[in-house]
């Protein structure tokens, strides 16, 4: 008998082995958000002159922006195979199997995880090669990738649990210039404290993304800081925590064999 | 009941807001045998096969496969049963020897035969020379021998076919037609295999249930489903086109006259043992025939009589027969 472990180990290789095959799968996301990098580095620069910008180098600043933009990735990816495997009845073939359905979810995320770690050490190498340092040291680096591994999670199961709930992998992408809108109402581009503009302020303020990218900033820029660390890890697991629920609802609705 | 593999009572499917897909069939399929459920689109046949292979709940009435319960059971039906649903469910990504490696371990195969099992159903449909190539670039029958062989990694003893032939050309067709007859005949497998073709349910079927809007309307071997309408046609096309009205008086006298496009057409009164009275009063009454031919009825027949119409895709079926049989003319 196949256990649980083994069902998702199987089914997280397929996940991990549909991506490699899919090379724009896999160039997009480590492509596009360095390409911002580039472009926002470049244009904002002055801005690390402003009074409380809380470092000299933009890079160090936006280098937290492509760990959010890749689990948006993240998303696209596991949402759209999952559609595929729906639109192709491949999902019931599996559901013939004596395969959980949980298995399935988990192989699919592990995968999508898998890929999260790649895209994370990338970001991280790019970071590095350009010259900015990890406040937090060696450890913030263990830390950096744990919490990216999580935001990946939680939002590669929104993009599950959309899949499963329309079944189309349009419906899936047309999350992605969704998600981006509150990437750009967040502190992506400038410290909260210092966006003058006060509906943009009260925005990014109750945008949970800012949090997820000052989370990824303290540990680049400030060091050890509780609060943001706090914040960030709070809402990236209440995400996860949620997207995962409604993603094994929609499973369990999707997969309803007797 | 329990000599059954299939067994159906009453068995309704009625969807939300929607009509009665499956209307209160009855069925009872015995082990090794190909049943042929045959029926246009919209008849219900899918949604049978679904709630048969537990993947769709019945609203009402029971139905039990390899002597389990669909409803209570279907854990166990569904380690009973192979399936190769309408569309070939395959991933376009991944090479004709992964799928069958993933589904036997999903299967739960034991590791040391998983491969061995992979390879060796790979060969028995013919895809070993395209084993290692994703199948994004398979042809359509070809993706349908696949389909067929995931549906047999773990030695099913009830098969379910729903409309595998659709689409395939005709050499694809017979190729999963010596299949699925080998299965049946050698390994004992019960098929039950869904089609709107009528040849598929003539050739491979032992027995044919006929669905329309959810109800079974005949059910029998291809033979007794003939029988019930089933008198013979002979159809005559005169030599010389003026001899037609005194071709059109002798048949008048065999049987009643029925449609011909060409020459002269009559539904025989007592059987086909009649043909050679027709072939001496035609030659008593001197009139030279180009052509003479004894049509059986088919099964559209049967559907047309059991319904009042004739069966969807039957046209596009002939049609493609027909072509076949062209090709196979020699120059």
């Amino acid at each position: 008998m196949n256990t649980l472990a083994d069902q998702v180990f199987l089914l997280a290789r397929r996940s991990v082995v549909r991506t490699i095959r899919q090379p724009a799968n896999v160039v997009a996301p480590l492509l596009f958000p360095m390409m911002l990098l580039a472009v926002n580095s470049g244009g904002l620069n002055a801005e690390t002159r402003l009074p409380g910008f809380p470092t000299n180098s933009f890079v160090a600043f936006a280098l937290a922006v492509p760990f959010i933009q890749g689990a948006l990735f993240a998303t696209m990816n596991a949402g759209t195979d999952l559609a595929r495997d729906i639109q192709t009845g491949f999902l019931s073939r599996l559901s013939l199997t004596p395969m959980r359905g949980i298995a399935l979810l988990a192989g699919q995320l592990g995968g999508v995880m898998a890929l999260g770690i790649v895209q994370a050490a990338v970001y991280l190498a790019v970071g590095l090669l350009v010259g900015v340092r990890l406040a937090s040291g060696p450890l913030g680096v263990l830390v950096l990738f744990a919490f990216a591994l999580l935001v990946t999670l939680g939002f590669g199961a929104l993009g599950a649990f959309a899949a499963l709930r329309t079944g189309s992998g349009e419906a899936v992408q047309s999350l992605f210039p969704a998600f981006f809108v509150f990437l750009f109402l967040s502190s992506m581009n400038i410290p909260r404290n210092l966006i003058e503009t006060t509906w943009f302020r009260d925005v990014a303020t109750v945008n949970p993304v800012s949090y997820l990218l000052e989370c990824v900033r303290s540990l680049i820029i400030t060091g050890w800081d509780a609060e943001a660390l706090a914040l960030g890890f709070g809402i990236a697991t209440a995400v996860a925590v949620v997207s995962l629920g409604l993603a094994s609802w929609a499973l369990r609705v999707r997969m309803a064999r007797t | 009941m329990t000599d059954y593999a299939i067994e159906a009572s009453d068995l309704v499917r009625q969807f939300k807001n929607g009509p009665r897909a499956v209307d209160g069939i009855d069925l009872g399929v015995t082990a090794g045998e190909i049943y042929g459920f045959l029926g246009p689109n919209g008849a219900g046949k899918s949604t049978t096969v679904h709630m048969l292979t537990t993947l769709l709940p019945p609203t009402s009435g029971t139905a039990r496969v390899a002597g389990y319960d669909v409803v209570t059971e279907g854990q166990n039906v569904r380690a009973a049963i192979g399936a190769a649903l309408q569309e070939a469910a395959l991933d376009p990504l991944l090479t004709g020897r992964e799928h069958l490696r993933l589904q036997a371990s999903l299967q739960a195969l034991p590791r040391a035969n998983r491969n061995e099992r992979a390879d060796e159903l790979i060969a028995r449909v013919g895809l070993t020379h395209a084993a290692d190539r994703k199948v994004r670039g398979y042809s359509g029958g070809m993706k349908r021998r696949l389909d067929l062989a995931m549906a047999l990694v773990h030695r099913p003893s009830v098969l379910f076919l729903d409309e595998p032939t659709t689409g395939l050309d005709i050499q694809s067709r017979t190729a999963l037609w010596d299949e699925v007859a080998r299965l049946a005949r050698e390994d004992g497998v019960t098929v039950f295999l869904t089609t709107q073709y009528l040849e598929e349910a003539d050739v491979l079927a032992g027995r044919v249930g006929i669905i329309d809007h959810g109800h079974i309307v005949a059910e029998g071997t291809t033979d007794e489903l003939k029988a019930q309408v089933g008198r013979p046609t002979v159809e005559a096309i005169p030599d010389d086109p003026e001899d037609t009205p005194r071709l059109a008086e002798i048949f008048a006298g065999f049987g009643d006259p029925c449609g011909s496009t060409k020459g002269v057409a009559v539904r025989l009164r007592t059987g086909d043992t009649d043909l050679a009275d027709v072939v001496r009063a035609l030659d008593g009454a001197g009139i030279a025939v180009a052509n003479l031919q004894l049509h059986q009825p088919t099964l559209d027949d049967v559907f047309l009589a059991k319904t009042g119409r004739s069966l969807e895709g039957s046209d596009e079926e002939e049609t493609e027969l027909a072509r076949a049989d062209l090709a196979a003319e020699p120059a």
